[in-house]
C-alpha cells in the first residue's frame, strides 16, 4: 500500500523535475564544445563569468535593486489595504478579500499586457495627460503634446512588478494583522501614545512575521521575473530572467545560462532558509 | 478629545477613516482598471484600441477564425485535460501517502514535493528545455497530440504538488473513527477507501483538479521553454501576438482566457467549501 501510493508521484517528481534540475546543475559546470554538445568538465568558469563580467554583474545588481525597490513599494501599498481589510467586518470583508485574491486567477501575461496598453506612447496615461494638456490650452503655448516615454525603462519594469505582485503581499500581511491582539493598540492609545507612534511601535513590530513572510513571498518571484521585464522593459531594462532566457534560446550557451539560473536558485533557497530561520526564532508566532 | 469626533468613530475604527478608505479604493482601482479596460476594449469597433468607436463582437470572430490561434487554443485544452487527469491522480495518491503513513525522512520528502511550487518558474522552464532537448529529444516530430507530451509532462510536474496540498488539507478534517467503524463493521481496506474515505475527500479532489486545470491553462513561462514551433499553446501564441502589436483581437483572446479561468476557479471555490454550497 505504501509503495503503491508512493511510487507514481515520486517517479514523476524524480524524472520530470529533479532530473531536469540536476541536468541544469551539471551543465552549469560544463563547457560548450560545439553547437549542440556540452562537456561536463567541472569548471567554475560559468559562475566566474556570471559574477566577474561587468555586463552580467550589472544586470544581477540591477535585478536585485529593482526587486528590492518593487518589494518595498508593494509593502507600502499593501499594508494599508491589509490593515483596512482586517478591521472591516461582515460582507465587505469577504468582498475585499475576494477582490485581493481575484488577480491571482488572471493570467500573468494578460495582466502585463493590460499594463502595456496603459503605459505605451499611445496608451491611456499619455492619452489622459494629452487631454489635460490640451484642456489647459498648453498646446497653444508650448506646441503639440509630446507623449511621455513610459515604457521600456526601469520605471515601467518596477511598476509592472509592483502591479503584478502586490496581491501576494496583502495576504500574509492580512493574516498577521488579523491575528494581532487589538487590545495592545487600545492600551497604547490609552497610555497616551499617538496613532502614528502606536502604529510604528506596536502594530509594525507585532506584525513583523507577516511583513517578513510577504517580503520573501514577493521578492523571490520578482527576482526571477521574465515576462514583465521582457514585455515592459525591452532591451533597456533587462533582468536575470531575460539573460537566462537568451542563453537558452538565442545565444545557445546552455552552461552559462545554467550557472545563472542556479545562482537564482541559490538566492531562492537562501531567502527560504532565512524565512524558516525567522519563523523558528519567533516560535509561537508562526508565519 | 473624543467629544470633537463623531460618536460612531472610535480610535480603533480604522475602517471608518475616510482617507484609508480612499487609499484602498484607489489601490483597487489601479489593480482592476487596466484589466477592465482591456476587456471593454475587446468590444471596441476600432483597430487603434484607444478611442471608443462603438460596440462590436467582430474581434471575437476574428480570433475564432484565426487558425493558428484556434489551434493553440485546442492544444492548450488538450494539454490541460491530460495534465489535470494525471496530476489529480498523482496528487491524490501523494496526499493519501502523507496523510496515512509516517516514514523516515518524511519532512524531507514533503520538502521535495513542495519544490516545484517554490522554484522560480524560469529555472523550471530552462530545466525542462535542457532535459527534453539534450536528453530525451523533443517529441516534435510526433503526430498530434503526442507532440504535446513534453509540455504535458512538465505541466503535470508543477501541478500535482498543488493537488496534493489541496487534497491533504481536506483529509486533515477527516474523522478517523469513521474509518475504524467501517472496518469494525467488516469492510475491507478497499471498500473502506471507496465508501468512506473517498466520498469525504471528493470535494478536495475536485477542487485540486480544477486548480490543476487553471494552472496548466494559464502557464506561460514553463510552456514557453518547452514548446516548439508546431506546439504552441494559447498563452504562448498570445505572447507572440502581444510582442507584435496591441490589437483588439489580442484583447478578445485574453478576455476569453480570463473568463475561462475565473469560471473554473469559482466552481473550484464552491467545491472547496461544500457546506456553503449546500446552503446555496
Amino acid at each position: 500500500m505504501f509503495w503503491f501510493l508512493a511510487a507514481p508521484g515520486t517517479f514523476w517528481l524524480v524524472v520530470f523535475f529533479l532530473a531536469p534540475l540536476a541536468i541544469v546543475w551539471a551543465l552549469s559546470f560544463g563547457e560548450q564544445t560545439s553547437l549542440v554538445d556540452t562537456e561536463i568538465t567541472g569548471t567554475l568558469e560559468n559562475y566566474v563569468r556570471a559574477v566577474g563580467t561587468p555586463v552580467y554583474l550589472q544586470i544581477i545588481w540591477k535585478s536585485l535593486w529593482i526587486s528590492a525597490i518593487a518589494t518595498f513599494l508593494c509593502l507600502v501599498v499593501a499594508y494599508p489595504v491589509a490593515f483596512l481589510i482586517s478591521f472591516v467586518r461582515g460582507r465587505w470583508k469577504m468582498l475585499l478579500l475576494v477582490a485581493v485574491i481575484l488577480p491571482f486567477w488572471i493570467n500573468l501575461l494578460i495582466r502585463t499586457y493590460a499594463l502595456l496598453a496603459v503605459f505605451r506612447t499611445r496608451g491611456f496615461v499619455n492619452f489622459g495627460f494629452e487631454w489635460i494638456y490640451n484642456t489647459l490650452w498648453l498646446d497653444t503655448i508650448f506646441g503639440r503634446f509630446q507623449p511621455l516615454e513610459l515604457l521600456y525603462n526601469n520605471f515601467s519594469v518596477t511598476a509592472g512588478l509592483v502591479y503584478v505582485f502586490m496581491p501576494f503581499m496583502v495576504l500574509p500581511l492580512y493574516a498577521s494583522i488579523e491575528r494581532l491582539d487589538k487590545s495592545y493598540l487600545e492600551a497604547s492609545l490609552d497610555l497616551g501614545a499617538s496613532q502614528t507612534r502606536t502604529f510604528f511601535r506596536i502594530t509594525v513590530p507585532l506584525t513583523m512575521p507577516g511583513i517578513v513572510s510577504g517580503i520573501i513571498l514577493v521578492f523571490i518571484p520578482m527576482l526571477g521575473a521574465f515576462l514583465i521585464p521582457d514585455l515592459l522593459g525591452g532591451t533597456n531594462a533587462q533582468m536575470i530572467g531575460n539573460v537566462i532566457e537568451r542563453q537558452f534560446k538565442a545565444a545557445n550557451d546552455y552552461p552559462f545560462g545554467a550557472a545563472l539560473s542556479f545562482l537564482l536558485m541559490y538566492a531562492t533557497f537562501g531567502a527560504l532558509a532565512l524565512r524558516a530561520f525567522m519563523a523558528g526564532r519567533k516560535s509561537g508566532m508562526e508565519i | 478629545m473624543g467629544v470633537f469626533k463623531r460618536a460612531s468613530q472610535g480610535p480603533l475604527d480604522y475602517h471608518r477613516r475616510l482617507w484609508l478608505r480612499l487609499y484602498v479604493g484607489l489601490t483597487f482601482l489601479a489593480i482592476y482598471a487596466p484589466i477592465i479596460t482591456l476587456i471593454i476594449f475587446s468590444f471596441n469597433d476600432s483597430r487603434r484600441n484607444i478611442v471608443w468607436r462603438g460596440f462590436t463582437t467582430k474581434y471575437y470572430w476574428k480570433a475564432w477564425n484565426n487558425d493558428s490561434l484556434f489551434e493553440a487554443f485546442v492544444n492548450s485544452l488538450t494539454i490541460a485535460s491530460v495534465s489535470t487527469i494525471v496530476s489529480t491522480i498523482l496528487g491524490t495518491m501523494v496526499a493519501l501517502l502523507l496523510w496515512r503513513f509516517r516514514f523516515p525522512l518524511k519532512s524531507a520528502y514533503e520538502g521535495l514535493m513542495a519544490l516545484p511550487i517554490v522554484v522560480p518558474e524560469i529555472c523550471m522552464g530552462v530545466a525542462m528545455l535542457a532535459f527534453f532537448s539534450r536528453v530525451t529529444g523533443f517529441p516534435t516530430g510526433w503526430i498530434w497530440p503526442f507532440n504535446l507530451s513534453a509540455i504535458t509532462a512538465a505541466h503535470i510536474a508543477f501541478s500535482f504538488p498543488f493537488v496534493a496540498i489541496v487534497v491533504r488539507s481536506r483529509l486533515a478534517g477527516f474523522n478517523r473513527e469513521l474509518e475504524e467503524a467501517s472496518k469494525d463493521l467488516g469492510a475491507s481496506e478497499w471498500q473502506t477507501f471507496w465508501k468512506v474515505i473517498f466520498p469525504f475527500m471528493k470535494p478536495g479532489v475536485i477542487a485540486g483538479a480544477l486548480l490543476a486545470f487553471t494552472l496548466s491553462l494559464d502557464d506561460f513561462v514553463v510552456t514557453f521553454f518547452t514548446s516548439g514551433p508546431d506546439t504552441l499553446t494559447f498563452p504562448v501564441k498570445v505572447y507572440s501576438m502581444v510582442r507584435f502589436s496591441v490589437t483588439p483581437e489580442v484583447n478578445a483572446a485574453s478576455t476569453v482566457l480570463v473568463a475561462i479561468t475565473i469560471i473554473v476557479t469559482i466552481i473550484a471555490m464552491r467545491f472547496q467549501s461544500p457546506e456553503k454550497m449546500a446552503r446555496g
